[in-house]
């Protein structure tokens, strides 16, 4: 029983962190078919607010907080990544969709570049950009509608991203000049540190589970809850799923599909972004964090079917639970006197390399049965 | 002749100008005779800049302090070292291509350079073919021996195997069972191939091993693992690279494997500056090997840690690969005085017997091609430095290790014909 419970928490511990990565994937490649080879770039964009914010919450004032910032770089690595992902999506995606190669070319460009800047400019600066960015994208938006349907609004929104780029600077200034670590650009890889309250283990019916794990379990549930009631109950959620299944149709009858595209990009990145938070709490955070995980999501979306979030949440914690199985050599200490040469082949599985081949080799086998997916979509759309 | 003089052109006198410049301190400037140019191969960008950039600024302050002592005399003529350093791009092909360049387009008489084993074996071939020279200064697995490379990091049997001794008799682990965790690549596999063979002699029981591929930091199958086979603590050997360990560290602590709990960690792969990366909060009470540590407490290891953090700011640390960076310079130095010319074949003959007082001790050059260095065992403390436990005395180096089985009772000899790269002894 508590090894049943040991493996099935260790496999969902696993397929949690797959999940969360793969989510804002999910939506972005699912619902609108890019292919965004920038995604795990966008999560490493969430990590690196993740420690902006663990280091900023250390400033004087912020210090009582200090324990909190977890919580807090959360929803601002939504919101970083988001912001970055709706530039992306503004100035590049817009003009490629529906020429799928273009867009990976494209996206696997905009990937290197970002890797490139985090290590080149100092992240104080980094900061800055994106709340520049973040103001000049919004403020506009914000006025009201009299003022917007003036003649004169090209004024006004020039001189909103003239305001947001005084607040940028400002602000990289502010922040470079009160944490040294942040002032000076560095390719190093960094650290965040867990918050006292989330180290350490817990204890839920004899059996010890370590927190940051938890922690992660949390928020990937809380983002699939979030995102599922979004996409099933809101209206936008509704534009959103009418679009993916017929833009022109959607189009005709009034959706404005260039919002929606914005919108539906803007959460697949901002998820990224929350993933980014999750996996700085299990290693470094360096340049390249994002493609450690890019291979993972898009394995996942496509085991899970395209387009379809249940098929998401299954594929990824499939494979957790049978990285865990194959990987930890479980079957033996679920069957122990099993016959020889059986034993044998699980032994040699039984070392995460090899669990790896594993895997691969067993989606690749399921794909030749069921090409798109646990859960194709089915109808009219897929046809044409 | 291999020396180049001021016929260097572009880009090469470029960089050469501006390092000139900032040379500075040197009382002598301006009054050599010549100047030799030598090569610095290491990773500027990719994944091993980090690690490899440091090696450069030590191999940088060497040739600097060098020639603020008046340079290399050789004949009677004094000469200034010049340097073009190139960056390998963490790519083991461009290792290959740039020793090409160095060699045949820059005619440099040396090359300071690599890191990871797998650029060291992408310039084999290339120094063999030309008959060039390269200095190497990381330790390694060893089981190579080229007439063409001059290794001045530790052989297994000057890290690891002291190491695993200390673990086994002496460590708080004592007669403990072993795991070992490594990165999926040669190192780790071969230096645990030899730690098995070892933990075996001495009695012990090694209960499990995994490797990480690269790249990769889900450790969770591998902590269930170690729960599993070591329910009750016990010493685990440690050879992952670079980041993984940041990943490990962080996820055992929360997993409750900690000295505390009776687990003892033994690293072979995180200096100084890996412990500055991944937090002392995570290592303390666990363990390192090494030749050098910042923490000797003499006056050459003072001096080294010193003039270092005058030279490239008072937050940098020195580690054991930058202590062999600076020896190979040095060393190489004494070779070319000695044999009077900076031809390879003179200097080669000369090399082997030269004998430096290096930041760690004494160190020799043995005939393979190696140092005999000093082990230390040190135990990571919370200032992030090692505290030393035990300092062998000087320790040969073996080429080919003596418990590996492929290539038990061989050895390597180039300063007899008769033996050369690997003889049966």
């Amino acid at each position: 029983m508590e090894l049943l419970l040991d493996s099935l928490f260790n496999g969902v511990a696993i397929g949690s962190v797959l999940l969360v990565a793969a989510l804002g994937l999910a939506i972005v490649f699912g619902l609108m078919g890019v292919i965004n080879l920038a995604h795990g770039e966008l999560m490493m964009l969430g990590a690196y607010t993740t420690y902006v914010t663990q280091l900023i919450f250390k400033l004087p004032i912020l210090k009582p907080f200090y324990n909190s910032y977890i919580i807090v770089s959360i929803f601002l690595a939504f919101i970083v990544s988001g912001v970055v992902g709706i530039l992306l999506e503004k100035t590049i995606i817009r003009k490629l969709y529906g020429s799928p190669l273009e867009t990976l070319l494209a996206t696997w460009g905009v990937s290197l570049i970002l890797q490139q800047f985090v290590r080149s400019v100092p992240l104080a600066y980094g900061t800055g950009l994106v709340i520049s960015l973040l103001i000049g994208l919004f403020l506009p938006t914000s006025f009201p509608s009299k003022i917007k349907e003036s003649i004169n609004f090209k004024y006004f929104k020039f001189s909103s991203w003239i305001f947001a780029a005084l607040t940028g600077v400002l602000t990289g200034s502010v922040i470079s000049s009160s944490v040294s670590k942040l002032s000076r650009a560095s390719a190093r890889n960094v650290d965040v540190t867990a918050p006292s309250w989330m180290r350490g283990q817990v204890e839920i019916i004899g059996t010890a589970f370590p927190k940051t794990r938890l922690m992660i379990i949390v928020i990937t549930l809380i983002s699939v809850i979030a995102i599922t009631l979004f996409l099933n109950q809101s209206a936008w959620g509704m534009r959103i799923r009418a679009v993916t299944q017929n833009r022109q149709m959607s189009d005709c009858l009034g959706i404005s599909t260039e919002k929606v595209d914005i919108i539906t990009f803007g959460i697949g990145s901002g998820l990224a972004g929350v993933a980014g938070v999750a996996v700085s709490l299990l290693g470094s955070v360096g340049p390249n964090v994002g493609g450690n995980y890019i291979v993972g999501c898009f394995m996942v979306v496509v085991l899970g079917g395209v387009g379809n979030l249940l098929g998401t949440v299954l594929a990824s914690f499939g494979i957790g639970i049978m990285t865990d199985l194959i990987g930890a050599g479980r079957l033996l200490s679920i069957w122990p006197d099993m016959p020889l040469p059986l034993s044998n082949t699980i032994n040699f599985f039984a070392t995460t390399s090899m669990a790896r081949v594993m895997i691969f080799a067993l989606i690749v086998i399921f794909l030749q049965f069921k090409p798109t997916g646990l859960f194709p979509q089915k109808g009219r759309m897929v046809e044409n | 002749m291999r020396i180049s003089r001021r016929i260097l052109a572009g880009l090469a006198t470029a960089s050469l100008a501006v390092t000139a410049t900032s040379c500075g301190g040197g009382g002598t400037s301006g009054s050599f005779d010549d100047t030799v140019t030598v090569g610095i191969l290491h990773s500027l960008s990719g994944t091993m800049a980090i690690s490899e950039s440091t090696l450069v600024d030590t191999e940088k302050m060497a040739i600097e302090e060098i020639n603020a002592a008046g340079g290399v005399n050789v004949g009677g003529k004094s000469y200034k070292i010049e340097y073009i350093v190139e960056d390998g791009a963490s790519d083991w092909p461009t290792f290959a291509e740039k020793s090409k360049k160095l060699i045949d387009q820059d005619g440099v008489p040396v090359v300071f350079g690599g890191w990871t084993s797998a650029s060291r074996k992408a310039m084999l071939p290339v120094y063999e073919s030309k008959d060039a020279f390269l200095y190497y200064p990381i330790q390694y697995e060893a089981q190579e021996c080229s007439n063409n490379i001059f290794y001045t990091g530790a052989t297994p049997n000057q890290q690891s195997e002291p190491a695993t001794d200390f673990m086994y008799k002496r460590s708080p682990a004592a007669g403990g069972d072993f795991f070992l965790v490594g990165s999926d690549y040669v190192f780790p596999r071969t230096s645990n191939t030899i730690t098995k063979a070892q933990v075996k002699q001495l009695g012990g029981k090694v209960v499990g091993e995994d490797y990480l591929p690269l790249g990769n930091t889900e450790v969770a199958p591998i902590i269930s693992k170690i729960k599993k086979a070591l329910p009750d603590g016990g010493i685990i050997i440690n050879t992952l690279n670079g980041d993984q360990n940041v990943a490990f560290f962080k996820q055992i602590q929360d997993a409750g494997i900690t000295p505390s709990s009776g687990y003892y960690v033994m690293n072979y792969s995180i200096a100084e500056e890996e412990i500055s990366t991944i937090g002392p909060e995570f290592l303390e009470g666990h363990y390192g090997a090494w030749n050098y540590m910042m923490s000797i407490d003499t006056p050459a290891s003072k001096k080294f840690a010193k003039s270092f953090k005058k030279r490239w700011g008072a937050d940098r640390v020195v580690a054991d690969p930058q202590e062999s960076a600076y020896n190979m310079v040095y060393l190489w130095k004494q070779a070319v005085e000695d044999a009077g010319t900076f031809d390879d074949n003179a200097v080669r003959e000369a090399l082997v017997g030269q004998k430096f007082d290096a930041p760690q001790g004494p160190v020799e050059v043995m005939p393979n091609h190696h140092l005999s260095q000093t082990v230390r065992i040190g135990e990571i403390n919370a200032e992030g430095g090692f505290t030393i436990l035990e300092e062998t005395g000087v320790v040969l180096p073996q080429a080919w290790n003596q418990k590996h089985p492929s290539s038990k009772g061989f050895a390597c000899d180039w300063t007899d014909p008769s033996k050369g790269e690997k003889y049966k002894l």
